[in-house]
C-alpha cells in the first residue's frame, strides 16, 4: 500500500502489520494527550504533586530522557568532529532519538509549569544566575539544531529527492552538518551540565548540594560525563531493539563494539568521578552542613543499596563488560551492559529528583513520598508513545541505517 | 527608634514559650493577604498557608512529653536567598533596602524550582483557581492583589501594609517604624504577643537586643541562609530539638 514511500532496497513489513504495531501506541498517545489537556485546562491539581513534592514524575522523565538523548550530540561529535566514520551508520538514528527525547522533554515541561504561556518570560527577564535559565536557553537552541539535523534525513526520502531544488538543499545542508554538530555539542555540554547543576546548587537541600568547581557544582560535570557515557549505550540498545523487532540486520557488529567501547571508557571515568564526589560529599560537604550522610539512607526503601546499585551494579559492572575485549565480541553482553548503564542513569536522575525532595530538611519534617496521578502517568506514557511512533515512522519511511541495504541477504 | 534607613533589615522574633498554637496569626495572614478559602480537593500538602503553625512534640518515650507550637513562614533569608538565585525569570526579588524577599506572582512561570530550593517549605503553589463564595469577595483587601492559578506565593512580611506605612510616612514627612507604623497582620493578631517585628540592622532596636539574649536561635542556621526570623525559648529541649539538623524518621505517604 505504501511501498512507493519506502526507500529503495529496504524491506519493511506489510502496511497492515505496521498499523497493528502503531495502533496501541497511538491509543496511549491519545490517552496521554487527554491527560495533558486536563492538566492544562484544569490546573496542576490534576497531578499528585504538592508543596513539598513540587517536582515529580515529569521532572524525573525530563532529566532521564535528556540524558539518554545525549547519544545524538555525542555521536555527532564523534563522527563530525573526531571523524569516527564508523558511526555514520547510526548517526541518522541518533539524531531522530535525540529529537524525540528533547522535543518530548520540552512538551512535558510545558505541561509541568503552572503558566505555560509565560515561558517566553525566561527570555525576556532572564535571571543569569539560575541554572534553569541556562537549561531553557540551551535546550531551546539545541532542539532547533536537532530539528535542522533531522531535515537532511527527511530530505533523503525518495519522493523528496525527485525535486531538484530539494536535492541541492539537502546537499548544501549536509555540508553544514559539521557546524551544527559543533554547535550541538557546545549547547549539549552546557545544558546537560546545567541540568546537573539544577540540584547541585540547592544549598537548602544538603542531600543534593555539592560544592562548586569554578562556577558550577560538581554535579554539572558529572551530568555531562554520565550523559556522554550513556548516550552511545542508548543508541546501541535502541539499534539492537529495532533490529530484533524488525528482524533485520541494521549495522555491522563492529558498530556495536565501537559504541560499547566508547561507552565503557567514558563510564569508567564517570564511575571514578562519581565515587570521588560521593566520598567528598560523605566526609565533608554533608557533615559541614550539619547532616551526617548516613542519616539520608535511614528511610525504608531508600537505603545505601540505592547508592551501591547506581555506582557498582549499573556503573562499574557495565563499564567492565564494555572494556573487556572478549565480552565485547558478544552482542548479548553488549546489550546487557548497555541496558545496565541506561538503568544506572535513570536511577541517578531518580535519586537526584525524587529522593532529594522526599528527604526532610527541618527537624520536625517527615520523610515524604508521593504516587503520581493517572494524569501524570498517562502524560509520561504519551511521551513514550510519541517516541515509539515517530521512531517507527522514521524507520519505516526514512533511511535511518545506511548500512542496512548492504547487509540484507541476497 | 527603628526607621527604614537604606540598610534596614526587617526581621521577626517569635517567642515559642508564648505561642499557644491558637492559629490567629494564620487566619489574620490569610485575611490580610487575600488567600482564598481552600478548594474542596485541598490536602494538608496542597493548601496555601503563608503562615503555618506546626505542632512539634518532644521526642522521648516517657509520658511527660511536652509540645511546642512553631509558627513558620518565609524565613526571609538574607543576602542570597536560595529561592531568589534559582528563579529563571526574576520573579523572586530581594529588596536591599529592607531585606524583604518578595515574590512577583505576575512574572512567575510556576516552575516551582524555588519551592525545591527552600529548605523551610515556606513557598506555596496555587494548585487551584482562587475562588471566594458569593458575598465573601467583599472581605477582600483592596491593598493586596489576588493571585492566579499556577503561580507560587509566600509571606512577604505584609507588603501591602508596608506600602501603606510608607505612604503615610511620606505624607507626614516621617519614617516607617517597623513594629509601630508598620506591623504585619500576624504580629498584630497574636493574642499573646509572641511575634515581634523590627529592624535587625538598627542596634538600638528592641529586636536587635532581644536576638542577642540566650535562648534565641534560627532554623537551619548551619546552611548559611541567614534567615531573619528568630525563635526563642527558655526550654532547653525546644532549642535542642529545633536546632537539630537530623530529622525524625517519621514517614508520610500520599496516595492522591
Amino acid at each position: 500500500m505504501d511501498n512507493a514511500l519506502i526507500s529503495r532496497g529496504l524491506q519493511r513489513t506489510s502496511f497492515k502489520k505496521f498499523l497493528l504495531w502503531i495502533l496501541p501506541w497511538a491509543g496511549l498517545l491519545a490517552v496521554g494527550l487527554y491527560a495533558a489537556y486536563r492538566c492544562l485546562a484544569y490546573g496542576l491539581n490534576e497531578t499528585n504533586m504538592d508543596n513539598r513534592f513540587a517536582f515529580g514524575l515529569w521532572i524525573y522523565l525530563d532529566l532521564t530522557i535528556i540524558a539518554l538523548g545525549a547519544g545524538a550530540f555525542f555521536t555527532g561529535f564523534l563522527l563530525y568532529i573526531l571523524k569516527l566514520k564508523e558511526l555514520k551508520s547510526v548517526i541518522n538514528s541518533a539524531v531522530v532519538i535525540g529529537f524525540i527525547c528533547y522535543s518530548g522533554a520540552v512538551a512535558v515541561l510545558m505541561v509541568d509549569v503552572g503558566q505555560p504561556l509565560r515561558a517566553w518570560f525566561t527570555f525576556w527577564h532572564p535571571n543569569v544566575h539560575s541554572m534553569l535559565t541556562e537549561v531553557t536557553f540551551c535546550i531551546t537552541c539545541y532542539l532547533t539544531v536537532l530539528a535542522i539535523e533531522y531535515v537532511p534525513v527527511i530530505l533523503k526520502h525518495r519522493s523528496i529527492r525527485r525535486i531538484p531544488s530539494m536535492l541541492v538543499f539537502e546537499f548544501q545542508l549536509h555540508k553544514l552538518m559539521v557546524v551544527f554538530a559543533a554547535i550541538g555539542t557546545f549547547l549539549s555540554f552546557f545544558h546537560q551540565g546545567s541540568l546537573g547543576g539544577l540540584y547541585g546548587v540547592l544549598i537548602g537541600r544538603p542531600f543534593a548540594f555539592r560544592p562548586s568547581l569554578g562556577i558550577w557544582p560538581s554535579t554539572f560535570f558529572l551530568f555531562i560525563l554520565s550523559a556522554a557515557a550513556v548516550g552511545p549505550s542508548f543508541i546501541l540498545l535502541t539499534t539492537w531493539l529495532t533490529s530484533k523487532l524488525s528482524r533485520k540486520t541494521l549495522v555491522r557488529p563492529e558498530v556495536f563494539r565501537t559504541l560499547g567501547k566508547i561507552s565503557g571508557m567514558l563510564l569508567i571515568g564517570y564511575v571514578l568521578a562519581k565515587s570521588i564526589d560521593t566520598l567528598i560529599w560523605i566526609n565533608s560537604t554533608a557533615p559541614s552542613l550539619g547532616y551526617p550522610a548516613a542519616r539520608f539512607y535511614q528511610y525504608p526503601g531508600f537505603g545505601t543499596w540505592v547508592l551501591i546499585t547506581e555506582i557498582v551494579v549499573c556503573g562499574l559492572i557495565p563499564a567492565l563488560i564494555f572494556l573487556q575485549p572478549t565480552l565485547r565480541q558478544k552482542t548479548a553482553w553488549l546489550v546487557t551492559a548497555a541496558a545496565l548503564a541506561c538503568a544506572g542513569i535513570a536511577l541517578n536522575r531518580f535519586v537526584l529528583t525524587v529522593q532529594t525532595l522526599a528527604l526532610p530538611t527541618l527537624p520536625f519534617d517527615p520523610f515524604m513520598s508521593y504516587v503520581p496521578s493517572w494524569q501524570e502517568t498517562a502524560t509520561f506514557g504519551a511521551v513514550l508513545a510519541y517516541g515509539v511512533l515517530l521512531y517507527s515512522l522514521s524507520f519505516r519511511y526514512l533511511n535511518l541505517f545506511p548500512q542496512e541495504r548492504d547487509l540484507q541477504p541476497l | 527608634m527603628q526607621t527604614n534607613s537604606k540598610q534596614s533589615r526587617y526581621g521577626m522574633l517569635i517567642d515559642l514559650d508564648r505561642c499557644t498554637g491558637c492559629g490567629a496569626c494564620m487566619l489574620a495572614c490569610a485575611v490580610e493577604n487575600n488567600i482564598p478559602p481552600a478548594h474542596a480537593g485541598t490536602t494538608d500538602r496542597t493548601g496555601l498557608t503563608w503562615m503555618r503553625v506546626h505542632r512539634v512534640e518532644q521526642e522521648g518515650n516517657d509520658a511527660s512529653t511536652q509540645t511546642v507550637y512553631l509558627p513558620l513562614m518565609c524565613q526571609q533569608c538574607d543576602e542570597h536567598p536560595p529561592c531568589e538565585s534559582v528563579c529563571p525569570q526574576k520573579a523572586v526579588e530581594y529588596d536591599p533596602e529592607t531585606g524583604i524577599v518578595a515574590q512577583i506572582p505576575v512574572r512567575c512561570l510556576g516552575c516551582r524550582y524555588c519551592m525545591t530550593a527552600c529548605p523551610y517549605h515556606a513557598r506555596y503553589f496555587n494548585w487551584w483557581d482562587p475562588s471566594w463564595p458569593a458575598g465573601m469577595e467583599k472581605t477582600l483587601n483592596p491593598g493586596v492583589s489576588t493571585r492566579m492559578r499556577g503561580v507560587v506565593e509566600k509571606c512577604n512580611l505584609c507588603h501591602g501594609r508596608l506600602q501603606e506605612a510608607r505612604e503615610q510616612a511620606a505624607a507626614s514627612g516621617t519614617s516607617v517604624v517597623a513594629g509601630e507604623t508598620f506591623v504585619p497582620a500576624c504580629v498584630e493578631a497574636c493574642p499573646t504577643r509572641a511575634i515581634m517585628i523590627g529592624d535587625l540592622a538598627d542596634p538600638e532596636s528592641e529586636i536587635a537586643r532581644q536576638i542577642k539574649t540566650p535562648g534565641t536561635f534560627r532554623l537551619l542556621e548551619q546552611l548559611g541562609t541567614q534567615p531573619k526570623v528568630y525563635y526563642s525559648s527558655a526550654r532547653q529541649w525546644v532549642r535542642e530539638q529545633l536546632q537539630r539538623t537530623i530529622a525524625s524518621t517519621r514517614t508520610e505517604v500520599l496516595n492522591g
